[in-house]
Formats: C-alpha cells, sequence, structure tokens
C-alpha cells in the first residue's frame, strides 16, 4: 500500500457550454521518499488532479469520482474538518506563482505561524520560532528578522522558498509542488529545485511534482506520468519514459526539450496543433488528431496497458511494440515525434 | 511612511489652496450682480451701496482683494486691510447679506445636525452594506443572491426624496401608515442627544439605503475578485477553515477599497451633500442652509459652506490616503 494513492481519480466540471472532462480517469500512487514527476501540457488536467487530493476543486459544478487514499483511507469525500486536517498537515501544497501566493498584506512570520496554529496548539512563540526555524532551513538569510517583512519585500525566489517553509512547516507526509519553477528565472529555477530535492532527503516526505517541463523533472523524479487532456497516457521509471518512451506524445514532449549537451543537428522539433477541447474531446484516443502515426483502431480508446515483461511501464497506446521502436527514431538516435518518410 | 504622511498632508494644503483661489473667483471675480448691491438690499441709494463697497473694499484692485480674503479665511493676521474690511481671521468668511450674522457662526450653528445625521447613516450603511456584499459574495448565485442583488439596485435606482416621502408615509408618527419613528421637523423639537438621534432614526435609514446597496454590490464583487486569487488557494491549501479564509484573508482584501468609498461619502455629505435627505425631513444642516442662501443670493453664506465642504473633502481625502497606507503595506513603499 502505497503512502498517496489516486484510484481512477474523475474531476468533471459542469458548465454552461457543457461538461469540461478535466480529469477522466487517472490512477497514481506515491510513496515515501519518492518523487512522482507529472508532466503535460496546459490544460491536460494535472494540476486540477492534484488539488482535487486537497478538496480544493469542490464546488457546485463540480463532479468528483474515483478513491484518493491516504494510508489507505479514502480523503475523497473528507468532510470539512478532516479536510482542514489533511490539508497542510498531511499533505501540503506549493504553488506555480510565489508572487500571488501569499497574501500581500500580511507579514511573512504571520502567513507562516498560521498554518503551524491551525494545526497545532502551540504559543504565538513557538510558532514563531519554527517558522524562524524553517525559513533558515529553506535558505533565506536573517531568518528572523525576515518574518517582520511583507512579500512584497522579497523576490520571486526568495517568496517561493517561502512558500516552501510554509508547505513544509508541520512536517507534511506528502508535499505537491505544481509547477515550482515555471514563474521563475532559470537560475533560480534549478536552486529551487535542489532546494525540494535536499528537503526530501532531508524529511523523508513523498513527493508529487508538476510540471510542462520534462527538463524539470530529468534531474529529480523517481517516476514519471505523462498526461494529456485529462488522462495519464504513459506511466514508467525516469528512465523509461527518458530511454524508451512508447506513446507518441511523450515523444513529442521529448523531441521539443532543448539539448544544449547535444549538437544541434536540426531545428527543435514540434507538435503541430493544439490539445483538444475537453469539452468535445476526440473519440477514442485523444491525442489522435496531432498524431502522425494514427491509424484506424485509434478511433477506440486505449486502455493504459502495461508493455510486455515490464509490468510497471504503462501506455496508452495502439501501435505494436517492434513498430514504436522504429517510428519514434527521427534522425540519428534521438527520440521525436514526426510523420514517417512516404 | 511618516515621509508618506507628511507629503499627503502638504499635498492636501496645496490643494485646499487651489480650491480657495478657484472659489475667490467665483464668488469675488466672476458674478455681473454688483456684491454691494446685493449686500444693500432692497431700499438701495448710490450711497449707501459706495458706502458698503468701501466698507467691502470692493474697489480695491483683484490681487489685493483676493490676499484679503485669503488672509481671513487662512490667518489670524490684519494684513492686506483685513480687519478694516470685514475683519481678521482665520475662517472669516464676512457677514451674511441677509441676517449680518458672521457666515462662520451659521455654519456652526448648522454643522452638528448634518454631522449627526451622517454618522449615523454612516454607522447604518456600514451595517446594512457589508455583511450583504460579503454573504452575497460568498453565496453567488444562490437566490439569496439573486433576490439582495434585485434589493439594491432598486435602491440605488430610487430617487431619496422619494424613499424619504415613502419611508415617512409608511413610519411616520404622525402621517404614517404605521406609527413608529419621528416624523417631518422632530429634529427641531429634539432637545437632549438622545431625541435628536430618535428623530434622525429615519433619515438615517433613507439617507442610508442607497449608499448600503452600493457598498453592498461593490464589496460582493470585490469579494468575488478576492476569492479566486492565489493566495486564497493558499489559506485553504495551508488548512485554514473556510469560515476564516472568508472572514481573515478574503474579506481583509476585499475591504481595502471600501475605505477609498467610504472617505469620499462623509467628505461629500459633510459638505452638503445630505441636502435631499435635510429637506424632505427639514433638519437644519448645511445643505438646508445652502438652499435657502442660494435661494436669497446670500453670496457670503454660500462661498463660506462650498468653502466649508472642500475643507471636509480635502481632509477626508487626507484621511483616506493614510488610511489606505495603513491597510496596504504596499503603498508606503510607492
Amino acid at each position: 500500500m502505497s503512502l498517496l494513492e489516486v484510484q481512477d481519480l474523475k474531476v468533471h466540471f459542469e458548465t454552461d457550454d457543457g461538461v469540461v472532462k478535466a480529469v477522466d480517469g487517472a490512477s497514481f500512487s506515491v510513496d515515501k521518499g519518492q518523487t512522482l514527476g507529472i508532466v503535460g501540457e496546459s490544460g491536460s488536467g494535472k494540476s486540477v488532479a492534484n488539488m482535487t487530493i486537497l478538496g480544493l476543486t469542490r464546488s457546485p459544478i463540480t463532479s468528483i469520482e474515483g478513491r484518493i487514499l491516504l494510508d489507505g483511507r479514502d480523503i475523497i469525500d473528507a468532510g470539512a474538518d478532516e479536510l482542514h486536517q489533511v490539508r497542510g498537515e498531511d499533505i501540503a501544497m506549493i504553488f506555480q506563482d510565489p508572487l500571488t501566493s501569499l497574501h500581500p498584506f500580511f507579514k511573512i512570520g504571520r502567513q507562516l505561524s498560521e498554518a503551524i496554529l491551525v494545526h497545532k496548539d502551540v504559543s504565538k512563540q513557538e510558532a514563531t520560532d519554527r517558522a524562524a526555524e524553517l525559513l533558515d532551513l529553506v535558505g533565506i538569510p536573517d531568518a528572523r528578522r525576515r518574518l517582520g517583512d511583507y512579500p512584497h519585500e522579497f523576490s520571486g525566489g526568495m517568496r517561493q522558498r517561502v512558500m516552501i517553509a510554509m508547505a513544509l512547516i508541520n512536517d507534511p507526509r506528502v508535499l505537491i509542488a505544481d509547477e515550482p519553477t515555471t514563474a521563475l528565472d532559470v537560475t533560480i529555477q534549478a536552486q529551487i529545485l535542489r532546494l525540494i530535492q535536499r528537503l526530501q532527503e532531508q524529511l523523508g516526505m513523498a513527493v508529487i511534482l508538476i510540471t510542462h517541463d520534462l527538463g524539470v523533472v530529468a534531474d529529480v523524479a523517481d517516476y514519471i506520468n505523462v498526461m494529456y487532456a485529462g488522462r495519464i497516457v504513459e506511466a514508467g521509471t525516469l528512465d523509461e519514459i527518458f530511454y524508451d518512451p512508447q506513446h507518441p506524445y511523450t515523444w513529442g514532449l521529448l523531441g521539443s526539450l532543448a539539448r544544449p549537451d547535444r549538437p544541434r543537428t536540426r531545428r527543435l522539433s514540434q507538435i503541430q496543433g493544439q490539445p483538444p477541447s475537453l469539452l468535445a474531446p476526440p473519440q477514442g484516443c485523444h491525442f489522435r488528431p496531432r498524431c502522425p502515426h494514427e491509424f484506424d483502431k485509434c478511433k477506440q480508446t486505449p486502455g493504459l496497458d502495461p508493455r510486455a515483461g515490464v509490468p510497471g511501464h504503462l501506455d496508452r497506446c495502439w501501435l505494436p511494440p517492434e513498430k514504436k521502436r522504429t517510428l519514434r527514431v527521427v534522425q540519428g538516435d534521438q527520440i521525436g515525434l514526426e510523420a514517417p518518410a512516404a | 511612511m511618516l515621509r508618506y504622511i507628511v507629503r499627503r498632508v502638504l499635498w492636501g494644503i496645496a490643494l485646499l489652496f487651489l480650491v480657495s483661489a478657484v472659489i475667490f473667483l467665483i464668488f469675488y471675480v466672476f458674478p455681473n450682480a454688483d456684491p454691494a448691491k446685493l449686500r444693500a438690499g432692497r431700499q438701495a441709494n448710490p450711497a449707501l451701496i459706495e458706502q458698503i463697497r468701501e466698507q467691502l473694499g470692493l474697489s480695491d484692485p483683484i490681487w489685493e482683494q483676493f490676499l484679503r480674503y485669503m488672509t481671513q479665511v487662512f490667518t489670524p493676521f490684519d494684513w492686506f486691510g483685513a480687519a478694516e474690511h470685514g475683519g481678521t481671521g482665520p475662517l472669516n468668511f464676512g457677514r451674511s447679506f441677509q441676517s449680518n450674522t458672521p457666515v462662520k457662526e451659521i455654519i456652526l450653528e448648522r454643522l452638528p445636525a448634518t454631522a449627526l445625521l451622517v454618522a449615523g447613516a454612516v454607522v447604518f450603511w456600514l451595517l446594512m452594506g457589508l455583511p450583504t456584499g460579503i454573504i452575497s459574495a460568498v453565496k453567488r448565485r444562490t437566490l439569496l443572491d439573486r433576490v439582495t442583488m434585485v434589493t439594491s439596485l432598486a435602491f440605488i435606482s430610487a430617487p431619496v426624496f422619494w424613499l424619504g416621502l415613502v419611508a415617512l408615509y409608511l413610519f411616520a408618527s404622525d402621517v404614517g401608515v404605521i406609527h413608529i419613528f419621528p416624523g417631518i421637523g422632530s429634529y427641531l423639537d429634539a432637545e437632549t442627544f438622545w431625541a435628536k438621534c430618535w428623530s434622525l432614526f429615519l433619515p438615517w435609514l433613507v439617507l442610508a439605503a442607497a449608499t448600503a446597496a452600493i457598498y453592498a454590490r461593490y464589496l460582493r464583487s470585490s469579494m468575488i475578485d478576492v476569492m479566486s486569487e492565489d493566495y486564497i488557494r493558499t489559506a485553504r491549501a495551508k488548512g485554514v477553515a473556510e469560515r476564516n479564509v472568508i472572514m481573515r484573508h478574503g474579506v481583509r482584501s476585499a475591504i481595502t477599497p471600501i475605505v477609498t468609498l467610504l472617505g469620499l461619502d462623509i467628505g461629500l455629505l459633510l459638505a452638503g451633500n445630505a441636502i435631499l435627505t435635510e429637506s424632505v425631513f427639514n433638519i437644519p444642516g448645511i445643505g438646508n442652509e445652502i438652499v435657502i442662501a442660494i435661494r436669497r443670493s446670500d453670496l457670503p453664506v454660500i462661498q463660506g459652506i462650498v468653502l466649508f465642504g472642500a475643507f471636509f473633502i480635502v481632509t477626508f481625502n487626507l484621511i483616506v490616503d493614510i488610511a489606505y497606507a495603513y491597510l496596504d503595506p504596499r503603498v508606503r513603499y510607492q
């Protein structure tokens, strides 16, 4: 039994225009000390799926199905009290934009200690001490003095560190990081990723790292799930995804990755077209309209099935394995998504 | 922070000077009616008019009149012949053409009624408007929200004088269908402070209704915006109970722009904008006085009230600016 296990999660929004199937049957799990990378374009459902774990997508127009098991306990229908306890204490989350994720009117110290005080029966002084300790842990110099500063007195990278400190202040067992580096400068991105990695090693928590950038998870993830239009299309270990990818969408993502360490033999490849509208996704395989390798069978929905002999490596594609091996190679030894030469 | 306040105060003073100058232009330079003739009244003869002209210093050059006027309004000194022509200041706006009472006395006599009217109305509209706005935002798109928003639109659209008459018709103790609250002119008979408050009950409600409705709608939309902010999601994600997310994190942000509105509204009402309510309920306030003064072409009184009003508006703007810096830490560092 994994620490956190999401089973067949469906999150649908009933809008005026119709039902948006933001997440349509996603399953994934993560264990203590592991890092799961969830990769996909904007609108693939990766954020919605993870916000749903914390009940953050609940609303009168949302319908949520499936199971979210925390230590085997299903929290998908958790009541308000149980949910408030899970949030921040068992599972903590940090978000994409550190500039807007902190309350602009409250001092950092107050926002940090509030996170403790809602969960633990400690004095304000103890909460403040703990807040200073955490700021120090995430590498903010002169931590105690900075508790009295407002968010706008911190840079973007520093604010993301504050967010991380706030998330970790109650020793959560799971940290969900939703595009934690997307809004930051490239130089700061690496710092923040390394910080998350170091803290995970120190504290032994499970981490779910959500990103649209395969390059971000390449360094830190143990497992990777690739999401596309509300579904997981491929799941496997880091090596499996990078060196033996099975789904054409994953090929496309890998092909569009800038690789400064390799000679530039050609232009970066791109995936043609746009992700489908989740109001009316294509019948069958959702990636079908953008896939140059589409054939008749793709009009039926492929299951997320394990590859023969590799039970942990799953993908959602009808192409036979031997055909994939030839189709995914473009120019030399690189993997990419291109129409086969006629 | 201190620098910010000092800068704001200096701005306020400069603004007040500018407003005074404009008012001087409007009342002394532009009118084609001769102030001396107005002052002389019906039985005017050339000699009397000439005497008044001399007394008010109206034949002096414009710049000298202007400096004398500014001296009388802002300083206690006898510069530019202030003592000789109308007496020294500060706050000397001259005497009423009609009753020969100093304008300052007239204003100070009228101010308490207006101040009490406005103070009570502010309390009422905040008590009605703010909770309504918050609840409507939180219960957005429910029946409750729709009903309150339609009701508020009705109150915003209803003219104050009509609302006042309806309120009197329904609730006044003399002419009302149900005899509950004191009616027209009851303020004039009220002796004690509490009696005055009681007599102002209907006027408070009437004056507060439209503003409460505006505040409710404003706070609702500002609250809806705030509740979709990222930092609200952060508060939820760290386990803060929804009630506190709304009250501590949400309202704290949404209320800030309301402070701006509040300052301006109080300033405007004290400056005479409660005129309709005062007329309907016959409350002897600033607004009522300016109507009388205008009807009688009593220039010094009109001018005094306008300048006083400008003073209130500038002052409350200043208070708003300072309050804003206190409420929003980002402002302090700009």
